[in-house]
């Protein structure tokens, strides 16, 4: 007769650990059983001193055993001695071939026939032990591999990377530094990765770094050659190693085998489960990877509630003392409570199911505020959005006129201008009276907009009303705006797209939502730029009231979005509102004047042209070098390593130049940076000031260097301490003040982090590589200043 | 928007100058010594003083540039430095009353010219050249054209692969026997009298119509790409001769500068000592 557990876990990685030590703790009788002849195989494998991150870091861990950021080794050492320690019945060796039976009475076959029973199971066997394998003929020899410790150990070989995901390009790319490469891709494109990794392996190849077989499929290996079955028939490529990064699956086949549904056919389907991850057979618990929960941390402290709930104890969720710290200020409201308050009271987040709105509230803050309290004031670098729980709020939408108020009641939201076009706010917000707020980071706004369909609507439409209002016709009624509101549609751009053609007949206006537009007119034949309109201007107006066709092409510097508003709308809407009449032909004339003063000086609407083609369309901020007064002493690249740890987070002379003018290699702090896309670490923020930078917490994954369009974030190891001035001076140690910008040396148990220009954020005197700048060519500007032709007849 | 060091503030340092000269020169007419002008009288202890300030404020320049990070602008107190330097010629010539002879004081008021006269050489290169510089590279960098004349020297390498010894030669001759840089006296000339590529490109002139019928074309390319590499050699040359006008003066400024501070402090002492 086996053994009879009350809990039997399948798997020991961070999960199934996690879920043993709390069965050991509180003296179940369980087992933990594990494949191989060590605890966590997926962590296990990891390359060599990879660092491994605690993420969300917010999220207390609830678990027996210990895990905090740090590498590998260290962590795979604690687990080791935590399961001596705590007397995890772990059983090393085990692999699990099927599970029948039913609660009270499962039975667990292993590899060999041995036979286990246990009341509850718990599978937490990760994905990772299920990776696709080549699966052909010779696939045996010693040179293939499916993982990839350390890229430097490989050296002078030819090397077949198999796969097109995102640790088949990393690899791939980090092995083509020291190695002949080729990376085979069984379609013609990259799809389905990291944005960053597209250009990184897009620009290895068109640059020759490595070389790519598109459309290839591996047909047999042998020792020293692989050969592809490509369009044009087979072909043999010699190598010394092939690495096959397919991917993992979930071992679908064994799971359904244990009688568990999935909720789709979908190959990325997840098994079916209950709140408390019980799976369609009741008393399998599925856990970890598994379950759709690939963070460590989140994995560990569901192996703990499992247990938990298994022992008939039902514990609240881990975040609960997170959510009643975050409304404590709210006294004694207990969480459920507040959160279905927020949830009844504001429709934009009434979307969320009870999980997501839990996770959002993890990361937004309530304010409690009273009146006259200033939420944000107008130009306020910041991006949170706000919603009103409870009270209201009012918005000096006026800069000269603090009376001119709008007021924003229960349910409504602010702040979202700044978030949708990436630039400063445009009102300053004051509480009315008491009143509670939810404010919510960007990046967990934009994962609402992105995941729940319902709240970008209802965000959308009100946006809209609130731009036209801001940019359009500010003094205007919002019943007057009806019309135009309800006709009006949002448009995206890409960057090049014509809004507008010459001669074209005009039926519509635009305001631009966010990105950038130039404006341009066939002038003896050739395309000439004559103005640059940066986002919350309208456009297209000069045609409609001329009711003359397009005078000139519109088209947009960078990814953009407008919003069309009809032409007939819009036309009413000016003969009821004289004064708005007014208004827009003062600002008709002005434009006339710019452009009539652009098509006597051409050349600066070439510099726009040159300045535009260069991505300055979406800079915030941007360093202008002019070459007629610089002497190359490269001052300002030793002012930013100075300033910056001994790290210049810019190249003065890479770059582009048209006639004088120099775009060095520096952070524009772009209006939507394309850096802060894809940070695991969410590590690179905005400064109520602009500044886009990133803080201490940075991993050095590099995910922001590979999604930067403009090269300007390197991975840098922090670099020594310099002596001092004088001792430099008079004793000539060194290196002195300037020398040794970019050490670029490893030092021996540093990381690598990401670095970039932080506008000299912290410094008192500003951009340093600006003031340190001896003859006055470096300046820093923001492209709406410097774009205006007036400014660039000026400059001369 | 750029405004350079020489315009810095509507060239509020120049009018400052300009004032203090005008001072100094009205108060050297107008003031009558009891003996004779020099740097003894009344007069000439306050502009002794001041000039030796204002040298002391100038030199400090050196170590204010390598503050890095603090609350100035450094291209305002290179526009002070030019100005209030070049206002020295004045406020030291007359603190002299014109006695100059064969001793320290002098040597100190010779070495102070030294060093304005370097300095306004550097006016004039660093207002001149940056934009000769610029139209020179035009719009590439250093680095870009240097791998291009890289690029080129594989590319004749493998043409040259299959032909006559004697072209080959020349292609080793032109992709071995090439420097930039060396003396001083080359550098500032910005040519290079035997240039390994020059000299390849002149003799493999006659060979295009020399060799063998089926190695003319690739001769011919050959041709081409050195001429092409002696174009770009021209510029990297001239890149290097421009920046090197732009960085010599300070060779002797910052030496004489030193030199200057030594002088004036023994010019300052001795005048007290022997009081």
């Amino acid at each position: 007769m086996a053994d009879q557990y009350e809990v039997a876990i399948v798997g020991s990685g961070p999960s199934g650990l996690s879920a043993g030590a709390r069965a050991a703790e509180k003296g179940m009788k369980h087992i933990l059983l594990e494949t191989t002849d060590h605890a966590s195989d997926t962590i296990y494998k990891f390359q060599k001193k990879k660092f491994v991150m605690a993420t969300p870091d917010i999220m207390p861990l609830r678990s027996d055993v210990s895990f905090e950021v740090g590498v590998r080794e260290d962590i795979l050492e604690t687990w080791d001695k935590e399961i001596e320690e705590q007397s995890i019945n772990i059983s090393y060796k085990s692999e699990v071939t099927a599970i029948t039976g039913e609660k009270g009475n499962f039975t667990l076959t292993l590899k060999g026939g041995r036979t286990i029973n246990a009341n509850h199971v718990v599978l937490s066997i990760g994905m990772q032990g299920n990776i696709r394998k080549l699966d052909v003929d010779g696939d045996d020899w010693e040179g293939v591999q499916y993982q990839l410790d350390d890229p430097e150990e490989y050296e002078d070989e030819q090397i077949v990377v198999v796969g097109a995901g995102d640790a088949a390009i990393e690899n791939a790319v980090a092995l083509a530094a020291q190695n002949k490469v080729a990376i085979v891709n069984r379609k013609g494109e990259f799809a389905r990765v990291k944005s960053g990794n597209l250009t990184l392996i897009t620009e290895s190849i068109e640059s020759g770094l490595l070389e790519c077989y598109f459309n290839a499929n591996t047909a047999r290996v042998s020792p020293g050659e692989i050969v592809l079955k490509v369009p044009e028939g087979e072909t043999a490529v010699p190598c010394n190693r092939i690495i096959a990064r397919l991917g993992a699956m979930a071992p679908r086949g064994f799971v359904e085998s244990c009688g568990i549904k999935f909720t789709s056919d979908d190959r990325s389907a997840l098994p079916e489960l209950s709140e408390k991850y019980e799976s369609s057979v009741p008393g399998l618990y599925v856990v970890g990877a598994l379950a759709g929960y690939p963070l460590i941390k989140l994995a560990m402290n569901q192996g703990y509630e499992v247990v938990e709930t298994i022992s008939g104890n039902d514990i609240a969720p881990a975040d609960e003392p997170l959510l009643e710290e975050k409304f404590a200020s709210l006294e004694g409201r207990a969480v459920n409570e507040v959160l279905q308050t927020i949830q009844e009271n504001v429709p934009l987040l009434s979307h969320m199911s009870a999980l997501q709105f839990r996770e959002f509230m993890i990361d937004s803050t309530i304010h409690r505020v009273k009146a006259d309290d200033v939420i944000f004031l107008r130009n306020d670098y910041t991006n949170s959005v706000y919603s009103i729980v409870e009270g209201s709020v009012s918005a000096l939408i006026n800069p000269d006129d603090p009376s001119e108020r709008v007021t924003l009641k229960k349910g409504s939201f602010f702040g979202e201008m700044g978030l949708i076009a990436g630039r400063r706010r445009t009102a300053t917000i004051m509480a009315n009276g008491d009143s509670i707020l939810v404010e919510t980071p960007r990046r967990a706004m934009l994962r609402l907009i992105n995941s729940v369909p319902g709240a970008k609507k209802v965000l959308d439409t009100a946006a809209i009303y609130r731009q036209i209002q801001t940019h359009l016709a500010p003094n205007i009624e919002k019943e007057l705006l009806k019309d135009i509101v309800d006709t009006a549609q949002v448009e995206s751009l890409s960057a090049g797209d014509a809004l507008i053609k010459q001669g074209d007949d005009a039926d519509h206006v635009f305001l631009i939502r966010s990105g950038s537009f130039t404006v341009s007119s066939l002038i003896g034949g050739r395309d000439v730029v004559l103005s640059y309109i940066p986002s919350g201007n309208y456009i297209g107006e000069m045609a409609l009231l001329n009711e003359a066709p397009r005078s000139a092409t519109v088209k947009a510097t960078v990814a953009s979005e407008v919003i069309r508003i009809d032409a007939a709308a819009f036309r009413e809407l000016l003969a009821n509102e004289p004064t708005l009449r007014r208004e827009i032909e003062d600002k008709f004339q002005d434009r006339m004047v710019e452009n009539m003063e652009t098509e006597e000086r051409p050349e600066a609407g070439d510099v726009i042209d040159f300045l535009v083609g260069q991505g300055v369309g979406e800079a915030s901020d941007v360093l202008l070098i002019d070459e007629s007064l610089c002497v190359r002493c490269d001052n300002c690249e030793k002012a930013c390593a100075e300033t910056h740890g001994g790290i210049s987070r810019l190249n003065r002379e890479a770059g582009p130049t048209y006639e004088t003018l120099h775009v060095p290699t520096s952070c524009r702090h772009c209006e939507h940076p394309h850096c802060m896309s894809d940070c695991p670490a969410d590590a690179i923020h905005r400064a109520p000031d602009g500044e886009v930078f990133i803080d201490d917490t940075c991993i050095g994954c590099g995910n922001c260097a590979g999604n930067c369009p403009y090269g300007v974030i390197q991975l840098a190891y922090p670099a020594k301490e310099k002596p001092g001035l004088l001792s430099w001076l008079l004793f000539g140690s060194g290196p002195g003040p300037g020398q040794d910008k970019n050490p670029g040396e490893k030092v021996a148990g540093a990381r690598s982090m990401a670095a970039k220009c932080d506008m000299c954020k912290d410094i008192e005197g500003g951009a340093s590589c600006v003031s340190a700048c001896p003859t006055g060519a470096a300046i820093r500007v923001k492209p709406e200043e410097f774009l205006s032709i007036t400014n660039l007849a000026k400059a001369g | 928007m750029h405004d350079g060091f020489l315009t810095y503030g509507k060239m509020k340092f120049l009018k400052l100058a300009v004032v203090l000269c005008v001072v100094t020169i009205v108060a050297y007419i107008f003031y009558e010594p009891i003996d004779e002008h020099n740097g003894g009288t009344w007069l000439g202890y306050t502009l002794g003083t001041i000039g030796a300030l204002l040298i002391f404020w100038l030199t400090w320049l050196g170590i204010r540039k390598r503050r890095y990070g603090a609350n100035f602008s450094l291209s305002a107190w290179v526009s002070a430095h030019v100005y209030l330097g070049l206002s020295l010629i004045v406020i030291a010539t007359l603190h002299t009353g014109f006695q100059f002879g064969w001793n320290v004081h002098t040597l100190a008021y010779a070495l102070m010219m030294i060093v304005i006269i370097s300095g306004g050489f550097g006016i004039y290169a660093y207002s001149r050249y940056p934009k000769i510089m610029s139209e020179n590279r035009r719009g590439s960098s250093l680095n870009d054209i240097l791998a291009q004349i890289g690029d080129i020297d594989r590319e004749c390498r493998q043409i040259a692969a299959p032909l006559p010894d004697n072209v080959s030669a020349l292609v080793v001759q032109s992709c071995e026997q090439t420097q930039l840089g060396g003396s001083i006296t080359r550098i500032l000339s910005g040519k290079d009298n035997r240039c390994g590529a020059t000299a390849a490109f002149e003799q493999l002139r006659p060979l295009v119509s020399e060799v063998d019928q089926q190695y003319s074309q690739a001769t011919r390319k050959l041709l081409i790409l050195i001429g092409k590499k002696c174009g770009l050699l021209t510029t990297v040359r001239r890149d290097i001769q421009l920046k090197a006008l732009m960085d010599i003066w300070l060779r002797v400024h910052i030496p004489m500068t030193v030199a200057l501070l030594i002088a004036l402090l023994i010019h300052i002492f001795s005048v007290f000592y022997y009081w």
